[in-house]
């Protein structure tokens, strides 16, 4: 056993030891310990806030969803209104139009019936009137028989 | 070689290797294999430090990290100040002795034939830490930084005036004993430090030696000794990781203590 030296060697190598450690090794490693940690913080804090942000974006597009379809059965639910408003008043315009027509086409049936009356009540006088003059010949003086004549008419 | 008796078997182990050096006599084996376990243990924590990344680190960089951590974590839980140099010391001390413990696991009879015919050296010492110099040179370099801190800390007045007037009070009849007290308290921890390390070691080491002194008995003595060999060098796995463990707290626990105003 010696005791002197050999503690005064072992202590200086101790110290260099230290130091070396101190310097080389503890700084290195401790800023890429802290650096890692930090990095870990943040991207922990940026996945809670991208969380928290996804759920308002899913509530939004809930509601904005909801809003639309809303939006949409009002419009169908209007269109529809409207649609059977149009047929209610196509079928008034056309009932209205037909009957407009049947009364045109009645009265034009009308004129033409009184009208052909008319014809053939004067064709008939004018027979009348032609039978009368075979028979009478010369006796019949047309001036002087025309209120006859046209009375005759008138009564055909 | 001298006769192989009991008496010269434990003496030829427990010899060291001296060597003249400066005028005095140097332990080279304690010197020797010291160093070689210090820079094999600070060249690997480099290794880690010089290619650290604070991105996704390797498995060498991870147990490093895990390590630091579990130094810095103790350490903090002694001493929450500036951890800038307390932290490598208490680091450089847990890996040095860590280390140097553990060189009581290499079997003492096999590494007595390597040193004596591949090293030539015919007593050498494999465990530092069995060496009382190694033990009070680590034990000593943390009193003398307990005193620089104590005296950073407090000035110097305030350390003179804590050795005199704490820890019983300042009254001048009580100077006496308070430096009194303080030298025991001074004197006690470097002691306790170092010799708590040291008769761990050199027990673990002397039980070692008896047990394979009893394998040179016969058949029997080396199977009963090779399997207690065995089971007390798994539970010498926990002495030197503990003793490591202690050596480092209390440095850290001695240097809190000397920030500490009383």
């Amino acid at each position: 056993m010696n005791i002197g030296l050999t503690l005064v060697s072992q202590a200086v190598a101790f110290f260099l030891f230290v130091w070396f450690a101190a310097k080389f090794v503890w700084p290195p490693l401790m800023r890429a310990i802290e650096t890692r940690q930090k990095q870990m913080a943040e991207g922990l804090a940026a996945a809670e806030k991208g969380r928290v942000e996804l759920q308002q974006a899913a509530r939004r597009s809930d509601e904005e969803l909801k809003g639309a379809r809303d939006r949409a059965q009002e419009i169908v639910a209007q269109a529809e209104k409207r649609a059977a408003e149009i047929v209610d008043e196509a079928r008034t315009v056309a009932r209205s139009e037909g009957e407009r027509l049947v009364a045109g086409a009645q009265a034009e049936i009308d004129q033409t019936v009184s009208r052909a009356r008319e014809t053939l009540r004067d064709e008939v006088a004018a027979l009348a009137v032609a039978g009368a003059e075979q028979i009478l010949r010369r006796e019949v003086d047309r001036t002087a028989h025309a209120e006859l004549l046209a009375q005759l008419r008138r009564d055909l | 070689m001298h006769e192989l008796t009991p008496t010269s078997y434990i003496e030829h182990h427990l010899a060291f290797r001296e060597m003249p050096f400066l005028g005095g006599m140097i332990h080279l084996d304690t010197v020797v294999v010291s160093l070689l376990l210090g820079i094999v243990g600070l060249w690997a924590l480099r290794l880690a430090a010089v290619r650290a990344t604070a991105g996704v680190p390797g498995k060498w960089q991870a147990a490093v990290e895990l390590l630091l951590e579990f130094v810095d974590d103790q350490v903090k839980s002694v001493f929450p100040g500036d951890r800038r140099f307390v932290g490598p010391l208490a680091l450089t001390v847990f890996v040095w002795v860590l280390l140097m413990n553990a060189m009581d696991f290499l079997p003492v009879d096999i590494m007595a034939w390597f040193y004596e015919h591949v090293l030539h050296q015919e007593k050498f010492r494999s465990v530092p830490t069995a060496d009382v110099n190694t033990t009070f040179a680590l034990a000593l370099s943390v009193f003398v930084l307990m005193i620089f801190y104590s005296i950073k800390a407090k000035g110097l007045f305030g350390w003179l005036h804590e050795l005199f007037c704490a820890p019983f009070g300042s009254h001048p009849l009580l100077w006496a004993f308070n430096l009194l007290f303080n030298i025991v308290e001074y004197v006690s921890k470097p002691l306790s430090h170092s010799l708590r390390l040291y008769g761990n070691m050199y027990a673990g080491e002397i039980i070692f030696l008896l047990l394979g002194m009893w394998a040179a008995t016969g058949w029997v003595g080396a199977i009963l000794g090779g399997l207690l060999s065995t089971g007390w060098a798994i539970f010498h796995v926990l002495i030197v990781v503990l003793q490591a463990f202690i050596f480092m707290m209390l440095t850290a626990v001695y240097i809190a203590m000397a920030h500490e105003h009383h």
